[in-house]
């Protein structure tokens, strides 16, 4: 690991300020838990100049909930935190579980929620400094290669998968973040949006500017009569990235269904919506067939690799059980 | 390095593994007697205890001392003693290498070649030599861990090593700081021109494959196993085959075998890559003085570290101190100086200094050893009635630039069969080397052997405890053993309760199966233990062997205590240090078989020494002295007793020492050398595990063990419990989830880390529930054998015969996971 600057910084502005002056060549990164940053930086994939911390900021680890506006959690919020509190648990049980199951208690208690949203891919080329050294073409490095934990969809240009799993239930809640730049200037871009394909190239894999710092995510309020589960499947259950993990939203009116959100991580370079199963729910009333047909509807079209064809059976497996999970909840 | 003498593989020797084999082998020379010198006549009880014990009559030294009862009627030795270092270990108080620290150490880094092939143009390091704080760099003019040309010619114009896999060391910096050293590395240019290479086991059988080595190889053993025999034919990458494995030549006519059989059972199985991950990676602090050599190294055998060190500097062993005071973890990989040991030493004596050279997680991974993959076809010939006919066994397996890709050499030992012919090819890649790993071969070949042999049972609609039974007829101590092991495993597992093969309709599936264990029981003769009384009553023992984890201090002074009538803690336990008396490699489970009865022995004349110093004392005859409960009396006079440190204290001397050996086993060895011998009997075991397999998602459970294991007399059995459990993860870790994942385009490993290289974790660890025999073997003056590599040989075996009670389908595939799970259930 390199020598590197460290700076408490004092207030979101003042962050902002700080990261601002960054370049290429002195890149300066703002240091919420710290989990993947330091990991980054001791397998030499990132030796930033400088490093700002923002945990010395206050007010930034709130969790607010509103009729109204919904769920407010500040950046700073840990996944430890996130998975207990009540109000989450209450009324976003699937983005509490999703915390519940990331990485382990000992990184709960450090990582926050800003900082899951902005962790880089955890594809073993992207981690290993020596393919970034290497040169030439890294996804078709993974394509022809170990690709066994990559994307089964959308895997043209890319075939990395983002790494955020609560970033799953965010997406199925259709929830946003909000950036603020300088100035104090805010804006907010749907979590769906904000997260980027993975590129080995690019510095992050989301859609905020060097001089912005995710500040809030937000979650507008649920809707009477909405259920949700979330399940992540790893191969381990102790500490594992996972082979998918699905997030559930229903809306229901009575046995029900009138809306339905169904997000599937790692399986496509982003949480992908499986729209087509989305539909063959609402209207209907669950049983066991449709839950087949619904899982079914949701890995169709899947262009796995050449070593992750097994994902599409698992996938099918997981939305045909988070959608039951979701409308007994 | 590979050419220490000492060996436990004995497949560098000529001799079998069973008496019965070697007499249908035509027989070796008979071994020479046990013991020479004066002898008596001794009754020993011999037995399972609790099933059986009789007494057998052996011709014992006359200085051995009296045979012990079994351990219900003995104070120390086989109690459930908590380990002496235990509190220093968890509060971080112990020191292991990793930790040492001395004034003025340097820290060294290492540079890894970034290509899997290539050789060496040139290496210019003037920029790190001119980077501040950089001390001493170092070239290596050779690299150790790897097979070597049969004929160095082929290479000798070559300036610098070949790099034969990716993270080879090529330079090495020692520096004032670990990051000076890091940003040292950096500046050292190596120019190379890189080589074809192949880093996949099927691709190098190729004929047109890249060649790993420009001409045939050798790969001598280390101490701890590994190696190949010598002079076997190479044919590009293929080297092979090894038909004798651990000796044992091929037997009968298999192909007439297999033409009479009435039942054949054909198949392929497919073990991956595993690497050891100790928790303490490998590693050496060395401190090269001109008066001597120090060298603190976290290793299994101290002894082959001073050995290594002395030969490859040419220093006197007089001059090389090994110190050794906890080592994080081995499972067979940490013998010798290795290429971090080379370096240190060699940039200590450039530097003036002590240096430091800890492999990182990822050179651990890389370049620390593995076991090697597997590619086994057998083919399997019975009678209806279960006896075997023949037996074909070809295997393949991959140890990258190390041979020693064998399956074991359960295929000859463990089931009688006339017919026997076993091919075993290794099969070189660009990749790091193998290494010895917790039962070397014997761990895959038992995956394939224990599947077969339950296909055939069930082929047969036997049972497959029952066919086992009529199979396993050797009547060696480890056949007795695994006959009463089968009994009362089958009755805790619940087998009678075991429903036919895909009972469950439903997506998750239970099921229920179970795997033999066996290995060798391996002596290292040249242990030698010193126990010393001090006149103010300390009692202490010495012995240069080292503790890998496994508890060896509190078993060494369990044993000393037994004789003075004192507790484990009372006794000051002495190991790790090259100065004292030779101790035994802590691999081949042959630690607490080797060190028990020489400290018993000693302990034993130390004791009686005292004995005689305390008869004026006591006003009595020496014989009639007795240490019992901390104190001393006059045997029959209860009143006599005085505590043991005042009793000693009255005898007015300063100090009493006595040395004793390891004895031979009183009914000998079959092949002996000084480091090793090997006895026809074996260490027993068999394990049952349930496990829940969910067909949908591809994902393996093991819900429960029951692990039953012989280990002669159990010295502490909670200790001995302890390695039963820590070998039952291991080889539930081995079959669920570890693998090396290496990218063929490049031979980078990609999963160097312990974060992708998965390892099985708390959630996944099953119940385990260990039951633990007390066989007595009349054989030593402890009657203690080793039980860590067999309590890893079954695991996997149990594991994958329970998946086919589950699901009605055999998995032939390792690591179980989702994609190989799911391919299984297809097929």
């Amino acid at each position: 690991m390199q020598s590197f600057e460290w700076v408490d910084a004092e207030s979101v502005e003042h962050a902002v300020s700080l990261l601002g002056e960054g370049s290429e060549r002195q890149p300066v990164v703002a240091k919420a838990g710290g989990m993947d940053l330091l990991d980054l930086m001791k397998n030499g994939v990132m030796a930033p100049r400088r490093v700002v911390n923002i945990k010395t900021i206050k007010g930034l680890d709130g969790v607010r909930f509103d009729a109204k506006q919904g769920l407010e959690l500040g950046a700073l919020v840990t996944l430890a935190r996130l998975s207990r509190e009540p109000e989450v648990r209450k009324r976003f049980v699937a983005l509490a579980d999703a915390a519940e199951h990331a990485a382990t208690p000992q990184v709960r208690n450090a990582a926050t929620m800003g900082g899951n949203l902005l962790q880089r891919p955890r594809c073993w080329y992207f981690r290993y400094d020596h393919f970034h050294q290497a040169g030439g073409d890294a996804v078709e490095r993974v394509r022809s290669g170990e690709n066994q934990y990559h994307a089964i969809f959308d895997n043209q240009r890319t075939v990395m998968v983002h790494a955020s799993t609560p970033a799953t239930a965010l997406v199925a809640y259709g929830a946003s973040v909000e950036l603020t730049g300088p100035g104090g200037k805010t804006r907010v871009v749907p979590v769906s949006e904000f997260l980027l394909p993975p590129d080995m190239k690019r510095s992050t894999d989301t859609s905020i500017a060097p001089n912005e710092l995710l500040t809030r995510v937000r979650i507008p309020a649920p809707a009477a009569g909405t259920k949700a589960a979330y399940h992540k499947q790893g191969e381990r259950e102790s500490y594992d990235w996972p082979i998918c993990d699905v997030a559930v939203v229903l809306r229901m009116e009575g046995r029900t269904i009138r809306q339905a959100a169904i997000a599937m991580g790692w399986v496509a370079p982003t949480p992908r919506r499986a729209a087509e199963a989305e539909k063959l729910l609402v209207g209907k009333t669950l049983n066991e067939e449709l839950a087949r047909q619904v899982a079914k509807a949701a890995v169709n079209g899947a262009t796995p690799l050449s070593k992750n064809a097994y994902k599409v059976p698992v996938l099918e497996a997981v939305v045909r059980r988070t959608v039951l999970a979701a409308a007994a909840a | 390095m590979q050419d220490v003498k000492d060996t436990s593989d004995p497949r560098a020797s000529n001799k079998p593994g069973g008496e019965q084999q070697q007499q249908q082998a035509g027989g070796p020379p008979q071994p020479p007697q046990p013991n020479p010198g004066p002898s008596r006549q001794q009754a020993l009880p011999y037995g399972i205890v609790g099933a059986g014990l009789k007494e057998v009559t052996r011709r014992v030294p006359e200085d051995e001392p009296p045979p012990l009862p079994e351990n219900a009627k003995l104070k120390s030795i086989g109690k459930p003693v908590s380990r002496l270092d235990g509190i220093e270990k968890v509060t971080g108080k112990a020191r292991y290498t990793f930790d040492v620290q001395l004034p003025g150490m340097l820290w060294a880094k290492w540079v890894a070649s970034p290509h899997p092939h290539a050789r060496i143009k040139s290496i210019d390091t003037s920029a790190a030599e001119r980077y501040p704080g950089v001390r001493a760099i170092h070239i290596p003019e050779r690299i150790l861990s790897t097979a070597q040309l049969r004929d160095p010619k082929a290479e000798q114009g070559n300036r610098y090593p070949t790099v034969r896999y990716a993270g080879q060391p090529v330079a090495a910096v020692a520096a004032d700081t670990p990051r000076a050293a890091e940003a040292a590395v950096k500046l050292i240019k190596v120019e190379y021109e890189p080589l074809p290479h192949v880093s996949q086991l099927e691709e190098a059988m190729k004929e047109n494959a890249p060649r790993v080595f420009p001409g045939p190889t050798e790969q001598p053993a280390t101490a701890g196993g590994g190696g190949a025999p010598p002079g076997l034919p190479q044919k590009g990458n293929v080297r092979g085959p090894d038909n004798k494995p651990r000796g044992m030549g091929p037997r009968g006519d298999v192909n007439k075998g297999l033409s009479e059989s009435e039942v054949v059972i054909e198949a392929e199985y497919r073990t991956q890559v595993q690497t050891h991950v100790p928790m303490e990676p490998h590693g050496l602090v060395a401190d090269w003085k001109d008066d001597g050599l120090t060298l603190y190294a976290s290793t299994q055998f101290v002894t082959s570290v001073r050995e290594d060190a002395a030969e490859l500097f040419d220093l006197p062993k007089s001059k090389v101190r090994v110190i050794s005071d906890f080592t994080g973890g081995g499972f067979g990989a940490k013998y010798g100086i290795g290429n971090y040991g080379l370096l240190a030493i060699h940039l200590s004596r450039k530097a003036g200094a002590p240096v430091r050279m800890i492999l990182d997680r990822r050179e651990e991974h890389v370049s620390g050893g593995n076991r090697p993959n597997s590619i086994q076809r057998l083919k399997l010939g019975a009678k209806r009635d279960g006896s075997l006919v023949a037996l074909q066994v070809q295997a393949y397996g991959t140890g990258g630039v190390a041979g020693g890709a064998g399956v074991g050499f359960c295929h000859s030992t463990l089931y009688e069969c006339p017919n026997v012919l076993v091919e075993q090819y290794d099969v070189f890649t660009n990749a790091g080397p193998c290494a010895a790993f917790r039962a070397p071969g014997q761990v895959q070949g038992i995956f394939a052997l224990e599947q077969t042999i339950d296909e055939l049972a069930e082929r047969l609609k036997m049972d497959p405890l029952a066919l086992r039974g009529k199979l396993d007829v050797s009547g060696t101590d480890d056949c007795l053993a695994r006959a009463q092991e089968r009994k009362v495993g089958a009755e805790r597992a619940g087998w009678n309760k075991r429903r036919p093969a895909g009972s469950d309709k439903g997506p998750i599936k239970r099921g229920l199966g179970f795997a033999q264990s066996q290995w060798l029981y391996l002596v290292q003769p040249s242990t030698a233990c010193e126990v010393r009384v001090s006149g103010d009553g300390s009692v202490e023992a010495f012995s240069s062997t080292q503790d890998i984890g496994t508890g060896t201090r509190t078993i060494l002074a369990q044993v000393v205590a037994e004789e003075f009538g004192l507790r484990a803690e009372d006794i000051g336990s002495h190991i790790g240090d090259s100065r004292y008396p030779m101790g035994p490699a802590s691999g081949g489970s042959r630690v607490t078989s080797s060190l028990t009865p020489a400290a018993r022995n000693a302990a034993y004349r130390c004791a009686r020494e005292l004995a005689a110093r305390l008869a004026p004392v006591f006003k009595a005859n020496a014989e009639n002295i007795v240490f019992a409960d901390g104190k001393v009396m006059v045997k029959g006079k209860a009143g006599s007793a005085m505590p043991f440190r005042e009793a000693v204290k009255k005898a007015g001397f300063e100090e009493i020492s006595q040395r004793a050996e390891r004895r031979d086993d009183y009914e000998g060895y079959l092949f002996k050398t000084p480091d090793m011998a090997l006895s026809r009997h074996g260490i027993g075991g068999v394990q049952f595990a349930e496990v829940a397999v969910d067909t949908e998602t591809g994902i393996v459970k093991v819900e429960r063990v029951v692990a039953v294991h012989d280990c002669g007399r159990p010295i502490n059995p909670k200790l001995t419990e302890s390695q039963i459990y820590g070998g039952v993860i291991q080889g539930v870790s081995y079959a669920l989830y570890e693998e090396r994942h290496l990218d063929a385009a490049s031979g980078q490993q990609l999963n160097a880390n312990v974060d992708q290289y998965k390892i099985l974790g708390s959630r996944e660890t099953p119940r385990i529930e260990v039951i633990l025999l007390e066989q007595l073997g009349a054989q030593s003056s402890t009657d203690a054998r080793g039980v860590a590599e067999p309590a890893n040989v079954a695991t996997a075996a149990a594991v994958a015969n329970a998946f086919y009670n589950a699901t009605g389908k055999r998995i032939r595939t390792l690591p179980m996971t989702p994609a190989n799970v799911l391919a299984a259930l297809r097929g």
